[in-house]
């Protein structure tokens, strides 16, 4: 009886005086089996998230192979960044990878979503399951299909485009092309930003087209004026995901180029990765994994702060 | 003869404005097909060139069909190459993982969608902030970790993690139990069920196509990982599949054939478990991006 009253959580105000203590050790038991059912996920936070970036930090003013000790070197890991000439280029790199790898793919994927939105098109189901396919597939058997692909004198690649009378470049082999050539692999795996466009122009209400139809808008007004700012939310969701990968991109510079051709595609987190792993210089390698974030957490702010311009939210409501 | 001369006039052009309504269909539609085989032919040019004896695998124009079916290709490497212990080490690294991510993250997104503690709030930003961040700034300590306890070239340090949660299925559980109404787990507390018993009983069952998704995405990233295994397993014959490839191409000569023979093979899970589970892919996709 005692323990119903508390479930239900109505006391009859005469009862009051007992019953809290009931309440208390139950709310009490509660909060102790919440912790308990999370705690290995604040476990895990505490080692691997948050005592691990503290270390990370600890380790930017340190130099060691993690053998034979830590040695104390303050500021010079940041000195040695700025003058490392093989860091700079790898910045060069990974911002040029970005530049050309996020819009191709937050774009080729919208491109394709408006394809398959069209009422026009039959068998839809198909096409968004080729689309999606090469999106699953695993980075190392991409890249190892790729390189053949990207082969100069024998290639898909070029032999297609010498189907249309141009003459293909030497892809990944190329110092000039061999970037282009990553964030084309990048725009072939944009299967699932295509997905959440779908999801996401399946959610306009048809109503706003009916209405818009009825007040005389042409189909390019409709673009325009409807689609556009009830996508923009998803465009907003990809784009801040899509760049936060692109920044990190591994895979395909270190299985199909090595970095080269004469570090054409030394992108920063193979450069870390040589640093560390290769190289066991872990305490630089900590200035560069902490300059790597700062600049994601940089670009990701920016384009959160630019969202206020260009994404709309239904009724106003701004996340 | 007038009457049924307009009759078929009339016929002529409905079919006419039929044939005409029908243009933009087939011309959308033709374009959908177009690029879905840009999207596809570079797994047909695998497929085609595993099976293709070597003079024939770089000839140009390509040879899609080849002369004669080289089968041995699917079947030498496993005979050169620990393929077999390689793929015996992903099944077991996949399959710890997927358990491991459904146990944790199953009972961390049950006490935040259903019990209200103190801190949860702070501690769920906490999560989602997480999900943002980039590997990179963690990875050279764990690595520091894990060599400390003597875990490295083992499986364990790939594995392990995957029991503390993650926060993308997490916060993807929690997104899925907010929906399921909070009356069932009073009624059942009522009949002094346990808050276990009704995570148990009431949530997990009703919560089944999510955790498929939660399962769908950790298989997938799981048998997909490179960068993992690269950096913690040394010793051959403790690589994955995915390492062993890598190791297959570099290792010798490039042989074209069946390196593409393992590669495809190496996909063969992953296209089943999407042709299994398509529906549970989009799902995972749309809950995790839309709501987000």
């Amino acid at each position: 009886m005692q323990n119903q009253t508390s479930v239900s959580g109505m006391d009859v105000s005469g009862r009051r005086s007992r019953v809290p203590a009931v309440r208390l050790s139950r709310r009490g038991r509660r909060e102790l089996t919440a912790y308990l059912l999370i705690s290995p996920w604040l476990i895990g936070f505490l080692i691997f998230t948050a005592g691990a970036m503290l270390f990370s930090l600890g380790l930017t003013v340190f130099e060691t192979d993690f053998l034979t000790g830590f040695r104390f070197v303050g500021t010079q890991n940041f000195a040695r960044m700025i003058e490392d000439r093989l860091f700079v280029k790898s910045l060069g790199v990974t911002f040029y990878y970005v530049a050309l790898a996020v819009p191709s793919q937050v774009l080729i994927a919208l491109a394709i979503a408006l394809l398959l939105n069209n009422s026009k098109v039959a068998f839809t189901g198909v096409w968004r399951t080729l689309y999606f396919l090469p999106s699953i597939v695993s980075g190392i058997a991409v890249s190892l299909l790729w390189i053949w692909i990207f082969n100069p004198d024998s290639g898909l690649l070029n032999y297609g485009l010498g189907l249309i009378g141009i003459k293909g470049p030497r892809w990944i082999y190329s110092e000039q092309w061999a970037v282009p050539s990553l964030a084309i692999i990048s725009a072939w795996g944009a299967g699932s930003n295509m997905l959440l466009y779908l999801a996401g122009l399946q959610g306009i209400p048809t109503s706003l087209y009916e209405a818009a139809s009825i007040d005389g808008a042409n189909s390019l007004t409709r673009f325009v004026h409807i689609t556009i700012p009830m996508l923009s939310p998803t465009v907003f969701f990809n784009l801040v995901m899509t760049l936060i990968g692109a920044f990190q991109v591994f895979t395909g510079a270190y299985v199909m180029t090595g970095g080269g051709p004469n570090n054409a595609t030394l992108t920063v987190v193979l450069y870390l990765y040589r640093k560390a792993f290769s190289q066991l210089y872990f305490g630089y390698a900590s200035v560069i994994a902490w300059t790597l974030f700062i600049i994601i957490v940089a670009f990701t702010m920016v384009v959160i702060r630019s969202s206020d311009a260009w994404v709309y939210y239904e009724g106003g409501l701004r996340k | 003869m007038a009457a049924l001369d307009t009759v078929s006039e009339e016929f002529h052009t409905q079919r006419k404005a039929g044939v005409l309504r029908a243009l933009p269909h087939v011309f959308w539609t033709v374009m959908a097909a177009l690029g879905s085989v840009l999207f596809m032919v570079p797994f047909v040019w695998m497929i085609s060139t595993s099976v293709k004896p070597r003079w024939e695998q770089l000839v140009i124009p390509p040879k899609w069909i080849p002369s004669t079916f080289v089968w041995s290709n699917y079947v030498e490497p496993f005979q050169t190459h620990p393929f077999g212990a390689w793929y015996m080490n992903t099944l077991i690294l996949v399959s710890c993982n997927v358990l491991g991510v459904l146990v944790s993250s199953s009972l961390v997104a049950y006490a935040f969608a259903r019990i209200d503690f103190r801190g949860r709030n702070v501690l769920f930003l906490i999560l989602l902030s997480t999900m943002m961040l980039p590997g990179q700034v963690t990875l050279i300590p764990v690595f520091y970790l894990f060599t400390k306890i003597g875990w490295v070239d083992s499986l364990k340090p790939l594995i392990v993690p995957s029991f503390f949660g993650s926060a993308f299925y997490i916060f993807l559980l929690r997104q899925f139990f907010m929906t399921i109404h909070p009356e069932m787990d009073d009624a059942a507390e009522i009949d002094g069920c346990s808050l276990f018993g009704i995570f148990w009983r009431i949530v997990l069952p009703i919560a089944k196509p999510a955790l498929g998704v939660v399962a769908i995405y950790e298989f997938t990233y799981s048998w997909n990982d490179f960068f993992g295994p690269l950096i913690y397993v040394n010793s051959p014959n403790k690589f994955p599949v995915a390492l062993g490839l890598r190791f297959f191409q570099t290792r010798f000569d490039p042989q074209l054939g069946p390196t593409m023979a393992m590669t495809f093979i190496s996909i063969i899970p992953i296209l089943i478990t999407f042709y299994v589970a398509q529906r549970g892919f989009v799902q995972g996709i749309v809950i995790s991006g839309v709501k987000g």
